[in-house]
């Protein structure tokens, strides 16, 4: 039976690791190379890699950086950040990353996710969105490079995105990013009652519990940043990740 | 290690390259990309053919630029083992649902798209994550050194379907039971990615290499 994935998600900013609190205050938290190690004699199922400041600045990504991730990482790896053109994705693939993370230059070109989907499949490219609630506990899209929100209808532009050819969805509940505090389950079941292709829920999960939950609620593949980088109430840095058989017996849920 | 063994990756932008010979370095294996279809003094001991992407925009790729008979070539001469990664297993057999062209017809067979059904409502295309592979009995150097069922990472919307079970050399289930590694004779292909699955993947890079040193 297939096995939903979970996926460390790992940021990035100016080369170093960071881990954020609801997008915010991003702490050092060691080398990513290390960690990238650490995952790969641990098995993880897949690693995400999000450059968080490329966008913001402008940046294009660290290949160079890039291309250690990828000499080191022998399971799937996704990276985002500050793509804006197919060559930039073409860099990418030729370093060994299975699939690029677009967010911010989909907003004014859905066509990037159209070329690349075109010439690497649909499965490479994931669409990253963003979501915050509103003070009335409503969901919008929100905007991670200029950190604001926006009254576009999130379903609609994931649906676009789908439609131009994006393969697999990134769903990041910004409220609970960093928070340890569990997953946005309302924002996952909504997500999937939309979608019909695979949905990656991130944000919120401190626990096996949770990861479990998040799968009820529809999500395909569960990734955290946190969870794997941090231990004990102190948030001292520390790299984990469940062993394959926990993982089987908690995920064990016939959804296949 | 055998470092006079030569292996060759077809390098025409239809799939993760680095990957696999970070994966081959790993176990001590040279391999190159071979980014033209000659055919050396020396033939390969082994061709790679990855593959990401769509099947047409494959095979035309494969078309234009004189692959097709080169790997039919080396395929006949029946001494190059020829494997086939995802799409490249797919390109290796008749054709499939998503395109209009013939594929490179080594291995008998056609791929069909994944459907909802009544047991699988919520099936969602691509197949992609972790999953297991079941090898047959007539594969079994396949699946030499596991000590359970291996299981490998996955991402395909497509699945072989052929009238008998003649080249099938391992199962795999995602709303249909389906053949996920198939093999005729030197060809064979894995609809999985093995430079992706960390030590399961290691494992049967290891016995192909084996099979072939």
């Amino acid at each position: 039976m297939l096995k939903n994935r979970v996926i460390p998600a790992l940021l990035l900013k100016n080369g170093g690791l960071v881990k954020t609190l609801k997008f915010k205050d991003p702490k050092y938290v060691g080398d990513p190379i290390n960690a990238i190690r650490i995952f790969n004699d641990k098995e993880v199922d897949e690693l995400m890699v999000l450059d968080i400041v490329a966008s913001k600045e402008g940046n294009e990504p660290d290949y160079k950086m890039i291309e250690l991730f990828a000499g080191e990482c022998f399971m799937p790896l996704c990276y985002g950040g500050g793509i804006k053109t197919l060559e930039q994705a073409d860099r990418i693939f030729n370093m060994g990353v299975e699939k690029v993370s677009l967010q911010t230059a989909t907003f004014e070109n859905m066509e990037l996710i159209t070329g690349i989907a075109e010439k690497y499949g649909s499965q490479a490219v994931v669409i990253s969105v963003d979501i915050k609630r509103n003070f009335f506990g409503k969901t919008k899209l929100y905007r991670s490079a200029t950190g604001d929100t926006t009254n576009e209808n999130w379903k609609e532009f994931l649906n676009s995105a789908i439609e131009a050819g994006a393969g697999e969805v990134l769903i990041n509940a910004v409220d609970k990013d960093g928070t340890l505090t569990g997953p946005d389950l309302e924002l996952i079941k909504e997500a999937d009652e939309e979608l019909d292709i695979p949905l990656i829920a991130l944000g919120g999960i401190s626990s096996m519990e949770d990861i479990r939950e998040a799968i009820i609620a529809g999500a395909s593949a569960v990734a955290a940043g946190a969870f794997f980088v941090f231990h004990g109430p102190h948030r001292a840095v520390l790299i984990t990740y469940p062993k394959y058989e926990e993982l089987e017996q908690m995920l064990d849920i016939s959804n296949e | 290690m055998n470092n006079q063994t030569e292996v060759k990756i077809i390098d025409i932008g239809l799939g993760n390259i680095a990957s696999i010979q970070n994966m081959l370095k790993k176990i001590g294996f040279d391999s190159e990309r071979m980014t033209e279809p000659i055919i050396s003094e020396n033939k390969p001991d082994l061709l790679i053919l990855p593959g990401v992407g769509s099947y047409d925009y494959a095979m035309k790729k494969l078309n234009d630029g004189g692959w097709v008979e080169f790997i039919q070539k080396i395929a006949s001469e029946k001494s190059t083992p020829i494997m086939g990664i995802c799409l490249g297993m797919q390109l290796l057999c008749e054709g499939s649902e998503e395109g209009k062209l013939d594929g490179l017809s080594l291995i008998p067979g056609h791929f069909r798209k994944f459907q909802k059904n009544e047991d699988q409502p919520k099936l969602k295309v691509p197949h992609m994550g972790w999953n297991e592979v079941h090898f047959q009995n007539s594969a079994e150097w396949m699946s030499r050194g596991y000590e359970k069922t291996p299981r490998y990472y996955f991402v395909h919307s497509y699945y072989y379907t052929h009238d008998t079970s003649d080249y099938v050399a391992g199962e795999t289930h995602y709303g249909v039971t389906y053949a996920s590694a198939i093999q005729n004779g030197n060809v064979f292909g894995f609809q999985f990615h093995p430079e992706k699955s960390h030590k399961f993947g290691m494992n049967l890079f290891r016995n192909v290499m084996e099979k072939i040193c």
